[in-house]
């Protein structure tokens, strides 16, 4: 059986715990039986009653408290139950987890990992659906990452606790009962797939035919991106190329790059929303690299908070259709 | 004590001259709460401080000259010129200039040293303004679920910046401490020899304990909250003056004494100043892994 990303991250913390007696595990309702929102800490509080600590709703203190065990020696991984309460952690990821490091001139190290769930399109809501990564994208120090179904997320999580930095996980919530994909395989048949080096390796899904455009994206939406691309495929004989990126930022943005020369088209997907977004500074940074040709077009969600009603969230979240109508305007642009 | 009122002194005319840049918060008429508590923490004991630090840091032990490079923002400082006067690290001494997100960090520390069976306690500093923060309360609960070994220091000098503690904290300061479950002192003194011995079983209570404590230091600032944003009616400052720290202890020392304390003091600090502003500046250097 093929795991999940749901297994793989539950492996990779159960993993982490009983290699390094520095990492522990903290965050609300992880206890069991209930094993935390999306199950992902299951198991844990069982195997390491000691080192896994259910804390009150207090999401400000979880992530200090975090920051402050890192400084004297432990590896602490910290669950924030939803993605949307980032913004109660901003001050201690952004003033304090993130910038002793800098700050107090490299003499300390700062290895946390915040995990917490993100994005919508399972009717929780407009303060439980939104995918809020764009507003920790950028700031100097921290590592913000996001797992998918092609790497092993269980070696992206690992790789994050082994970080002797601050690293920001961001997990979607549709993608924890996925299966991963295999190479050569299922969905990812028709591709050839590059993989980048490193703890947080980019890939690159190839084509055998020409490629039209490239389409750039990261998480959850890889799903969307690739169905999209092979109804393209299908349909209307247009060949992309799909880079998934594992790293939002510091970001590398060269193997982008090199599929670019090939296509000289940028499609951006995400599902954030629109207005400075991952997609305008992908978009940028591609640009000012001087592409000849580059036309660009980004696609994510509407301005708008995420709405409860299935129909109004379909309207306001991108979908593989939005993908389709917007590469089909970029190869016409 | 001395030594932090005459660097204080000397920072103040640093900057009101323009030799320096930035901004300072004097800890002029706090030093007995630092002279009190440092004569009774263990050097391997974990410090906290906060915006209002450099009093704290020479009680600590720490070198006036790295703090004068830093202050200068010289590649000697404490943290290289990269914090300044609110963020700096030494040893087992860190500061942050944020009030009240240091707090859950300190609590952190804490649970560390409780984990790794070390022995330390950890101290943070907070002021009656950090009062009105909500990481602050997140703390003190989780240190009290988690039984934590950390002393909650508030200094309240009754301002917070310009704003008085009338208009900012409603009902007791002690008692929002012990409304979680943990001991708490509360005292009223600028006497070293007051301070010193309720640090004492403040302290006593956390190492021997495993528990969080608190202790309540009303004291007075003389100076303003940075620099010239004192809008406090001088006869107001003449009147906390008038509990001077350094001058209740100074009664207890022979003038010859004194006068020796003054010079090594002084010279100390002509010694701080003079080599912090020959050395270098830093050289700008990326962060890792960008």
């Amino acid at each position: 059986m093929t795991p999940t990303v749901l297994e793989r991250l539950n492996f990779a913390l159960h993993t982490a715990m009983t290699e390094d007696e520095r990492v522990y595990v903290l965050g609300e309702d992880i206890l069991d039986p209930y094993g935390g929102a999306f199950k992902v800490t299951r198991g844990l509080s069982t195997k390491f009653p000691d080192r896994v600590l259910t804390t009150p709703i207090s999401e400000s203190a979880i992530v200090g408290v975090s920051s402050g065990m890192a400084l004297r020696g432990l590896r602490p991984v910290a669950e924030i139950m939803f993605g949307d309460f980032l913004t109660l952690t901003a001050d201690q990821l952004v003033n304090h987890a993130a910038k002793f490091r800098w700050m107090y001139n490299d003499q300390v190290r700062v290895p946390i990992v915040v995990r917490t769930p993100m994005g919508g399109r399972r009717g929780y809501g407009p303060t439980h659906s939104q995918s809020l990564e764009k507003m920790f994208l950028g700031v100097p120090g921290l590592k913000v990452v996001a797992p998918n179904s092609l790497g092993d997320p269980a070696e992206l999580l690992l790789g994050a606790i082994a970080d002797d930095d601050p690293v920001l996980f961001v997990e979607h919530k549709l993608l924890y009962t996925r299966t991963l994909l295999e190479e050569g395989r299922g969905d990812l048949l028709d591709w050839k797939v590059e993989r980048g080096e490193g703890a947080c390796p980019y890939f690159v899904l190839r084509s055998v035919y020409e490629p039209a455009l490239t389409i750039a994206t990261y998480g959850y939406n890889f799903e969307l991106a690739r169905r999209a691309a092979m109804e393209m495929m299908i349909e209307q004989e247009i060949f992309s190329e799909i880079v998934l990126f594992s790293q939002l930022s510091p970001f590398d943005i060269s193997p982008l790059l090199d599929s670019l020369r090939r296509t000289g088209r940028l499609l951006t997907v995400e599902e954030g929303g629109l207005t400075l977004g991952w997609g305008a500074e992908v978009t940028a940074r591609a640009a000012e690299a001087e592409v000849p040709g580059l036309k660009v077009a980004r696609v994510a969600a509407l301005d708008l908070p995420v709405a409860n009603s299935k129909m109004l969230e379909d309207a306001i979240l991108p979908s593989d259709g939005d993908i389709n109508r917007a590469a089909l305007e970029l190869l016409n642009k | 004590m001395l030594l932090i009122r005459r660097f204080e002194e000397r920072l103040l005319d640093e900057f009101s001259t323009g030799r320096l840049v930035g901004t300072t918060h004097a800890y002029i008429g706090q030093e007995a709460d630092a002279a009190g508590i440092f004569s009774v923490l263990e050097p391997e004991d974990v410090i906290f401080s906060n915006h209002r630090c450099h009093g704290h840091f020479l009680a600590y032990g720490g070198d006036p000259y790295r703090l004068a490079a830093e202050l200068m923002g010289k590649a000697t400082g404490l943290v290289g010129g990269r914090g300044g006067s609110q963020h700096i690290h030494w040893r087992n001494f860190y500061s942050n200039g944020v009030q009240g997100g240091i707090v859950p960090v300190a609590t952190g520390m804490a649970l560390a040293e409780k984990a790794r069976k070390s022995g330390r306690i950890v101290l943070v500093f907070l002021g009656d303004g950090t009062l009105g923060e909500g990481a602050l309360y997140e703390s003190l609960n989780i240190a009290c679920l988690w039984s934590l070994p950390i002393l909650y220091v508030v200094e309240n000098n009754h301002y917070a910046q310009t704003t008085p503690i009338a208009l900012a904290v409603a009902g007791s300061i002690a008692a929002r401490f012990s409304a979680f479950g943990m001991e708490t002192w509360e005292y009223s003194t600028s006497d070293v020899l007051e301070i010193q011995p309720a640090t004492r079983t403040a302290i006593t209570h956390v190492r021997t304990k495993g528990r969080p404590a608190c202790l309540v230091l009303n004291t007075d600032r003389f100076a303003a909250h940075s620099k010239g944003d004192d809008v406090r009616d001088p006869q107001e400052i003449a009147g906390y003056k008038k509990k001077d720290p350094l001058a209740i202890h100074s009664r207890r020392l022979p003038e010859a004494e004194l006068q020796k304390v003054e010079r090594e003091v002084s010279a100390a600090i002509e010694d701080a100043f003079a080599r912090a502003a020959a050395d270098p500046f830093p050289e700008l250097k990326g962060l890792p892994g960008a």
